[in-house]
């Protein structure tokens, strides 16, 4: 009897052989057959995770990303059906790769392709009225706490990673060698990565974390532009609750 | 949160087709003879956002069929039951028209490997494949369709014909069939024995909906042909002579056009739904 | 004017200035809601789907692998950071970028 432990054994590991009782109908041994669904596991997963890294398939070319996405889908392959979340660990699998040590910014924007995908799946939500904050009084407002869309994902990085997704996949203007944070906001249904400016991730983190809107302020440095953000934050409906 | 609820019992015994979501304004705008839609259940198990949004306008306008590819109702294992809450969930919401899975395996040791993987026909996976039917027909509370595989290798230690195997989990579990004609074909000609006498013993009046696709032409290593069923095609035409003997013998049935890969622009998948719809007329007429 | 007390007049003047024109989403067209085609979109964000269909591409084997030169991180070169270490896009840069 062949168990499934032993037919799955060889659709990830080339070396291991052929499971024998395998045979193509006539009493001959399966050979390529087999092979059939070694393909099939592999290039399904393959093209799965070119297509989850749109910028990482840019930046490296599809050649190079097929050798990453082969190695990485042997090692981890999903453990869901949900194919929409496949690959969260490949950002950190990239990191650690050999070939890629000489572009340390890779991870960081692998990391945005796979909060893009979070977001374009996470929960639906409405965006306040601005009138609301235009309401409050000085004292109420500063007390205020923020809730914010599921949508809305904050990504760090030493390096310039969402300019560099920006420039490789629209076109956008050549990165320069600084870090940025990056926000993941999706106002309708298509998510949008945005380039922070200084101390922004600082004030944003403080309101996730619950805190009212005059402390999280003093996190913040002086070149911090409080208008940037909130009318990013507003445009995009990021912020669904007032508490 | 998603509060559509579909209002049609039935697929209609019309074209349908695997919903892509670049169709979605074509659909709506000109849906030709589709008279349904089909839809990956994985596909719509996220959270929100646009993959639930035009389901719920879809819902409203089309009867939908929720074809299920991840619960690997094959495999050794249990059921996942964060899986079958969630297929719980989106049928709960949505009722469809219809709900079918595949005669398969696809998750081993917690693995998801994203392919219909092959059972032997024995007296052992019919047991574990009838048990994990009626798991799922109780816990959705509905009847169930099960799909016949695309073949690319025999089991030598099988027992059952796929036909009489899939015969005795109707029997045993009530569930419905869902015949791939394409399948058929695919694995006739891999197996080297003759689709037409695959369908003279196939139990015709279990089956709720018939579908159809494009495969690959390979060989295997003696130059034997092998054929993958790759969805990345027109159906080719002794498929289409499949589905007349099909239709000839069961009488019309909901019939799906599946395009995967290489998905084309809309008309091309109408053209297809064209077809079938002259298929079923005839069988009407 | 305190950096509080600037921070609320901004608030006020950032709301006031969007409240004419932002609207939720259930306020947009079924058009822009549902309607954007996202084939051929190189950065499409939702995803693989799943697939029940099987492929004639053969692609199992192989193991050790070298990049080739191709892909845009070619074109971006970045100036030295927090380690002080030249970091150049290039490929053509790989091995003296690499530890020894």
């Amino acid at each position: 009897m062949i168990s499934q432990d032993r037919f799955h054994a060889g659709l990830l590991n080339p070396e291991v052989a052929i499971p024998e009782g395998l045979s193509d109908g006539q009493n001959r041994p399966a050979g390529r057959r087999y092979g059939v669904y070694r393909n099939n596991v592999t290039v399904s997963l393959r093209d799965a995770l070119a297509e989850g890294f749109p910028s990482i398939v840019s930046l490296i070319g599809r050649e190079n990303f097929d050798h990453v996405a082969r190695a990485y889908l042997r090692q981890s392959p999903p453990t869901s059906p949900l194919m929409m979340h496949y690959g969260a660990e490949l950002p950190a699998f990239i990191g650690g790769l050999e070939q890629l040590k000489h572009l340390p910014y890779l991870a960081d924007v692998a990391r945005i392709d796979v909060a893009m995908r979070q977001s374009y799946h996470a929960a639906d939500s409405t965006g306040i009225d601005p009138t609301a904050l235009q309401a409050l009084d000085e004292e109420t407002l500063l007390q205020t706490r923020f809730t914010f869309a599921p949508s809305m994902i904050l990504l760090r990085s030493q390096w310039p990673a969402g300019s560099i997704w920006h420039y490789t996949l629209r076109g956008g203007d050549k990165p320069q060698g600084t870090a940025e944070d990056t926000l993941i906001l999706r106002a309708e249904f298509d998510p949008e990565p945005v380039v922070l400016g200084a101390g922004a991730a600082e004030v944003l983190m403080a309101l996730q974390n619950g805190t009212p809107f005059g402390t999280a302020l003093d996190a913040a440095p002086e070149t911090f532009d409080l208008g940037t953000l909130l009318s990013t934050l507003l445009t995009h409906h990021a912020i669904i609750d007032l508490t | 949160m998603p509060d559509a609820t579909q209002s049609f019992p039935h697929l209609p015994s019309a074209p349908g087709v695997g919903y892509k979501a670049q169709h979605f304004i074509d659909i709506l705008n000109d849906p030709g003879p589709v008279g349904w839609l089909e839809i990956h259940a994985e596909n719509y198990m996220g959270d929100g956002g646009r993959p639930l949004a035009q389901l719920r306008v879809l819902a409203d306008r089309f009867p939908i069929s929720v074809h299920g590819v991840g619960l690997s109702i094959g495999g050794e294992t249990r059921l996942d039951p964060d899986h079958l809450a969630r297929l719980k969930h989106l049928v709960g919401w949505l009722n469809p028209a219809s709900f079918s899975e595949h005669l398969a395996w696809s998750t081993h040791d917690s693995h998801f490997l994203n392919d219909l993987l092959p059972l032997p026909y024995t007296d052992a996976t019919l047991t574990r494949v009838a048990d994990h039917i009626d798991e799922v027909q109780e816990v959705l509370g509905r009847k169930m369709l099960l799909e016949n595989p695309s073949s690319y290798l025999a089991f030598d230690e099988s027992t059952y014909s796929e036909t009489d195997f899939l015969r005795e989990l109707v029997r045993r579990t009530g569930c419905g069939l869902l015949l791939d004609v394409n399948n058929v074909f695919v694995s006739a000609t891999n197996l080297d024995y003759s689709p037409h006498g695959y369908i003279d013993a196939y139990p015709l009046e279990a089956v709720g909906e018939i579908h159809l696709g494009g495969h690959d032409e390979d060989q295997d290593d003696h130059g034997a042909p092998l054929l993958i069923d790759s969805h990345g095609r027109e159906v080719v035409d002794p498929v289409w002579a499949l589905l007349d003997d099909t239709l000839a013998k069961s009488g019309p049935k909901p019939v799906l056009v599946e395009w995967d890969t290489d998905v084309p622009d809309w008309p091309v998948l109408a053209q297809e739904a064209r077809r079938a719809d002259t298929a079923l007329t005839r069988v009407l007429a | 004017m305190s950096k509080t007390l600037k921070s609320v007049a901004i608030v006020g003047a950032v709301a006031a200035s969007l409240a004419a024109h932002t609207t939720t989403a259930t306020a947009q067209s079924k058009e822009k809601c549902f309607g954007i085609s996202l084939a051929g979109q190189n950065d499409c964000a939702a995803g693989p789907g799943t697939t029940c269909a099987g492929t004639s591409t053969v692609d199992y084997q192989g193991n050790a692998w070298t990049l080739v030169d191709a892909g845009t991180c070619t074109e971006i070169e970045l100036p030295a950071m927090a380690d002080g270490t030249e970091r150049v896009g290039s490929l053509e840069e790989l091995n003296r970028d690499l530890p020894s």
